[in-house]
Parts: C-alpha cells; sequence; structure tokens
C-alpha cells in the first residue's frame, strides 16, 4: 500500500510540475510578441505618452517573472483577465463555454467508448477473420479521414436531405436541456466516427497482446471454456490498457472538439479559440490555451493512474 | 526478399534483377496497397504537371461566384467565382507539398536529435528527452494554434510550427529504436575504432533503423497532412489565394445546405491520399518484421 502512494504523490507531483511548466511556456509564448497588449488596446494612432500609462495600468513595466506569478495568482483565483476585442471579463465567456464542450466530448464517449470496446474485442477473438479484416480497413480509412468531411457528409445526409436533425447547433443560455441534446447530437455522432477506430485498435492490440500469453493456452489447453478465458483469464488483465485507451480518447475529445465546432458553429472553447486566434485576442487565446492543456494533462494523468492501480506490476518497473 | 540471384549476380545484370525484384514485389502486394500507391502516382503526377492539367489560371477569377456544375466549369466556381476545379488540381501542388516539406522538416530535426540522444546518452539524451516530454504534454492543435497566433500564419511559420511539434514524435520513435542498435557491439566497435559521431550515426545506425522510420514517415505524413488541413479550414493554416484543400471546404461550406456537393470534394481530396499512403504504411509494416503491427 505504501507503494502506490508514494507512486501516486510522486505521478501528480509530476503532473502539477508539468502543469506548471505548461502555464510558464503560453505566458512566455505570449509575451514574445511583437509589441504589447497596451499598444494593441490603444492602436498604432496612440501617443506614447498614453501607452506608457496603460502599461503602468495594466502593470506590463513590471519584470516578467511578477507578471507571471500576477497572471497565475489571478487565474488560480478565478480572474482570467478581461479580452482585448471586446473588453468583456473573460471568465464569464469561458465558463459556459467550458461547459458545453464537456458536454459535448462526454456525450461523444458515452457512445464510442461501448462502441468501441466492443468492435475491439470481437476483432482481437475473430482476429483474421473476414469482420476483423473489414474491420481493420474501415477503421484505417476513418483514421484517415478530416473531421469536416465526416461533419459535411452527415449534414448533407441527416439535416439537408432527410432533415431530420438542425445542421447548426445554436445553444443559447435559454436553450432548454432536451433540445440542447438534440443540437449535439450531430456534432456527438462525428466525434464518435472519428475517434472510435483509433480507441477500437488499441483495444484489439491489447487484447491479442493478451492472448498471446501462455496462461490463456494453458486455460484453453486445460478445457477451461472460452467465455469464461474472456471473462476471468483475460479480461482481469485487459483493464490497465483498457482503461489507458479510454481516459487517453476522452482526452483526444476534449481537444479534438475544435474542428467539430467550428463546423456546428456549436459555442464550446474551441470556437472561442479559433475566433481568438484569428483576432489575435492574447488573454483570450491564453485562457483558452490553458484550460485544454490542463484538462489535457490531468487526463493522462487519471490514465496513468488508472492503469498503476488497475495493474499492481506497474509499481515495480524494470 | 532474400532472393539467392540478387546476391550472387555482378555488375549491370544487378540493377535488372533489382527492379525486377521490386516489379514482383509489387505485384504481390495485397490489393488494398496497390490502391494506395496508384492514388500516391496520381497525386504525385497532378501535382507535377497541375499548369498542363488546370484549365485555367490558379487564382484567376473566371466566372460568376457559386457556379454551378456544368460543361465550362466541371466542378463549378467558389466564393470568389475561381474554377473549383483548377483550384483542386493546385491545390495537390501546395497543400501535399507544404505537407511533404513540414514532414521531411520534422524527421530531420527529430531524427538527428533522436539518434544524437541515443548515441552519446548521459545529460544531452536527458534534456532533449525532458523537454520532448513537456511538448508532447501540451496537445498539438491546440499548441500549434498558439503559436500561430503568436507568429502569425504564414507558410514558412507554419512549416517550422507543425514541423518542430511534429519533430518530438520523430525524436521518441528513433531515439527507442536507435537504442536497441547502441548496444551492438559493432558501436562499441565503431567507437573504438576513434569514429565520429556523425560516422556512427550515418553509416552504423541509420541503416539499421531505416525501415520503421521509414513507415513512420508515411503515418507522420498523414498527421502533419491532415492537422494542416485542419488549421488551413479553421483559417489559421494556408492563407488564399495560395489554392489550398483545407481552406477550399471552408470557403465553399456554406453549399452544403443547398444539396451541392462541391466542398465535399476537396475533403475527399485530403481523405483519399491519407487512405492511400495508410494503406502503403500498413503493408509495409506488415512486410518489415511486423514491428508495430498492432498499432
Amino acid at each position: 500500500m505504501n507503494n502506490i502512494i508514494r507512486m501516486l504523490i510522486q505521478r501528480i507531483s509530476l503532473g502539477i510540475l508539468t502543469l506548471f511548466v505548461v502555464s510558464l511556456i503560453i505566458f512566455l509564448g505570449v509575451s514574445m510578441l511583437p509589441g504589447d497588449a497596451a499598444q494593441a488596446i490603444l492602436g498604432q494612432a496612440a501617443t506614447p505618452d498614453t501607452v506608457a500609462a496603460l502599461r503602468k495600468q495594466l502593470g506590463l513595466d513590471l519584470p516578467a517573472h511578477i507578471r507571471y506569478l500576477t497572471w497565475l495568482g489571478n487565474i488560480l483565483q478565478g480572474d482570467w483577465g478581461t479580452s482585448i476585442g471586446n473588453g468583456r471579463e473573460i471568465g464569464e465567456v469561458i465558463g459556459v463555454r467550458f461547459a458545453n464542450t464537456i458536454f459535448l466530448a462526454t456525450f461523444a464517449a458515452c457512445i464510442a467508448i461501448p462502441l468501441a470496446l466492443t468492435l475491439g474485442i470481437l476483432a482481437a477473438l475473430y482476429r483474421n477473420s473476414f469482420f476483423d479484416r473489414t474491420v481493420n480497413v474501415l477503421t484505417l480509412s476513418s483514421i484517415s479521414t478530416p473531421e469536416f468531411f465526416v461533419a459535411y457528409i452527415l449534414i448533407l445526409l441527416v439535416s439537408v436531405k432527410a432533415g431530420w436533425l438542425p445542421s447548426l447547433s445554436n445553444i443559447r443560455a435559454d436553450t432548454t436541456f432536451v433540445e440542447h441534446l438534440e443540437k449535439t447530437i450531430l456534432p456527438a455522432l462525428v466525434l464518435t466516427l472519428v475517434s472510435v477506430a483509433y480507441m477500437m485498435r488499441m483495444t484489439r492490440a491489447a487484447i491479442i497482446n493478451l492472448l498471446s500469453q501462455s496462461y490463456i493456452e494453458m486455460a484453453a489447453l486445460k478445457g477451461v471454456r472460452k467465455h469464461k478465458i474472456i471473462t476471468r483469464h483475460a479480461l482481469p488483465n485487459a483493464w490497465a490498457p483498457i482503461v489507458n485507451v479510454v481516459v487517453l480518447n476522452l482526452a483526444y475529445l476534449v481537444v479534438g472538439v475544435v474542428v467539430v465546432e467550428v463546423v456546428f458553429v456549436y459555442p464550446g472553447l474551441g470556437q472561442l479559440l479559433v475566433d481568438a486566434v484569428q483576432r489575435r485576442d492574447m488573454p483570450v487565446v491564453q485562457a483558452c490555451c490553458l484550460i485544454f492543456a490542463v484538462t489535457y494533462v490531468l487526463l493522462n494523468l487519471i490514465a496513468d493512474v488508472l492503469s498503476i492501480l488497475t495493474n499492481p506490476r506497474l509499481l515495480h518497473p524494470k | 526478399m532474400n532472393d539467392p540471384s540478387i546476391q550472387s549476380s555482378t555488375g549491370p545484370s544487378f540493377e535488372v534483377s533489382k527492379t525486377r525484384q521490386l516489379v514482383r514485389v509489387l505485384l504481390q502486394a495485397p490489393l488494398s496497397a496497390k490502391i494506395g500507391l496508384f492514388i500516391i502516382f496520381v497525386y504525385i503526377f497532378v501535382a507535377l504537371f497541375a499548369p498542363l492539367i488546370a484549365p485555367f489560371g490558379e487564382s484567376e477569377l473566371v466566372g460568376r461566384k457559386y457556379q454551378v456544375w456544368d460543361d465550362e466549369f466541371l466542378l463549378g466556381t467558389d466564393n470568389l467565382g475561381r474554377d473549383m476545379l483548377t483550384r483542386i488540381i493546385y491545390g495537390a501542388r501546395n497543400t501535399v507539398g507544404i505537407a511533404v516539406i513540414t514532414t521531411v522538416f520534422a524527421f530531420v530535426t527529430g531524427g538527428v536529435c533522436g539518434i544524437i540522444a541515443a548515441v552519446v546518452g548521459g545529460w544531452l539524451d536527458q534534456l532533449l528527452s525532458r523537454v520532448v516530454d513537456v511538448l508532447m504534454a501540451i496537445p498539438s492543435l491546440i499548441f500549434s494554434m498558439l503559436l500561430l497566433s503568436i507568429f502569425g500564419t504564414s507558410v514558412i511559420s507554419l512549416i517550422l510550427i507543425i514541423g518542430t511539434l511534429d519533430a518530438t514524435r520523430v525524436f521518441r520513435i528513433s531515439r527507442a529504436v536507435s537504442l536497441n542498435v547502441v548496444v551492438m557491439d559493432f558501436i562499441e566497435a565503431a567507437k573504438l575504432r576513434g569514429e565520429k559521431l556523425a560516422w556512427i550515426s550515418v553509416r552504423e545506425i541509420l541503416p539499421n533503423i531505416a525501415a520503421p522510420l521509414a513507415a513512420e514517415f508515411g503515418l507522420r505524413f498523414c498527421f502533419v497532412f491532415l492537422t494542416i488541413s485542419a488549421l488551413s479550414f479553421l483559417g489559421l493554416g494556408i492563407q488564399p489565394p495560395t489554392a489550398d484543400w483545407g481552406s477550399m471546404v471552408r470557403d465553399t461550406a456554406d453549399l452544403i445546405t443547398f444539396e451541392d456537393y462541391t466542398p465535399l470534394i476537396p475533403a475527399a481530396a485530403i481523405m483519399i491520399l491519407t487512405i492511400g499512403v495508410n494503406f502503403v504504411v500498413d503493408w509495409f509494416l506488415h512486410k518489415t518484421s511486423g514491428l508495430k503491427d498492432e498499432y
């Protein structure tokens, strides 16, 4: 038990260190920009005096490490700063946007994960069969497909031709839950289609790897029934890789939403980020990147920890 | 693969049997790999001879905007009245060209650093590996958007940013496969002989890791190609008036609500090439000792 706790503390502190470095990169990257925020707010016509005054007011005349610590401190207290584009508090917008993104990613995960695990296990059990080869070609194709292609095909078939679902996901504050769900179906389906393939291939590889172990052969030789081999012998050892696949894909989903959100004009964090990058609204870019990066790092950390918990052998690395 | 007739043959006949062997390997390839190779050759052909094939100039305004498909404009016109077919053809040159340059850049930087880290080891290896760890901790699409908003969206910065971010993955794999080679006796012998780092890397290690790296090149190309297309689609990648498939989808996207298939064509162009490359890589992986067979 001590080992586990030590390992957990090690992993978590490594994660926190990564987060720290990531925030440093995001901060330093933006402060390397030619020109500064004061200039950007006031425009080219501003006199040097007014720029200097605003610099002082924004705290831009302070040394970089103090600005970094203030920036980080403010964010930890929930103050994300103000957008250069429209002067609004970033914190007001970003919470709702992030909630929308999480909603979309969770929705997609609820369809994608069971589907991918089932297909992966089936392909592994019937490997080299016609089913396996078909699935292999299909997943290869699906990995190769840009998200927007899948998205527009679905829009064409489901909303333009059949007219079943709306092609735009214009979600506002007064949208009811059912409506929200309905408008998220198409984007979630697109995310499912592009992420299932990868998850399924990883599951298949993990299971095949397991089934080639000698203790599985031993079980088969002593006459254990096939479904028993799977449920009693293979699955307990398969949890670690499968959990890993699932969590890594959640990370992929949260980050991979960007293109899908833009296609469907879904008001999520990705859409906000794309708009901000186009307008070079750096405080918003920083905030969005930080949230995406933190989510990604945290999910990876969870994957790490879970796979150690489900497979104690990982506690003793060779 | 090891044909005895090749080893015994000498001089000019060597070339002949090598070509013949290549043809034989290609004929024995599974259908999917043949399709993949065919697709890649068609794209290379179109990219090389784009000005000869295309009916109009790359960003020439030739008609009204959003014209439907007819005899003059086989695929209609785009949002500014430029011929879609022409721009698709030129897109093979621009989009694929930029993706290839980026991948090569990623391979040169990542590969060189990976091999050197494996050979030299010690603090250099630690330093490079930790830097790569940090770079890979940030999701690459998000990171490239951050960097693009800092450095601006020119083709040069696009190539450098995507190339550098992708070099991290090349670094990982080239370091990992080199580490297996570095422990071999012939490397030890070369070191004792007093060979230089560059000689060891190029003459001793590179030939031994060429196969997995070649497969990785295909996979990385697909990844880079899709990333650049996604960024262009978001309006952050290749900028107008350069004809590019990702931004063409974006420009004509509104047509989809009128049951017009135009925006699907550049998107399909992206997909078909990626599938082709993936088919070939898949076959290649099976042929070369099943390395990374179960990806």
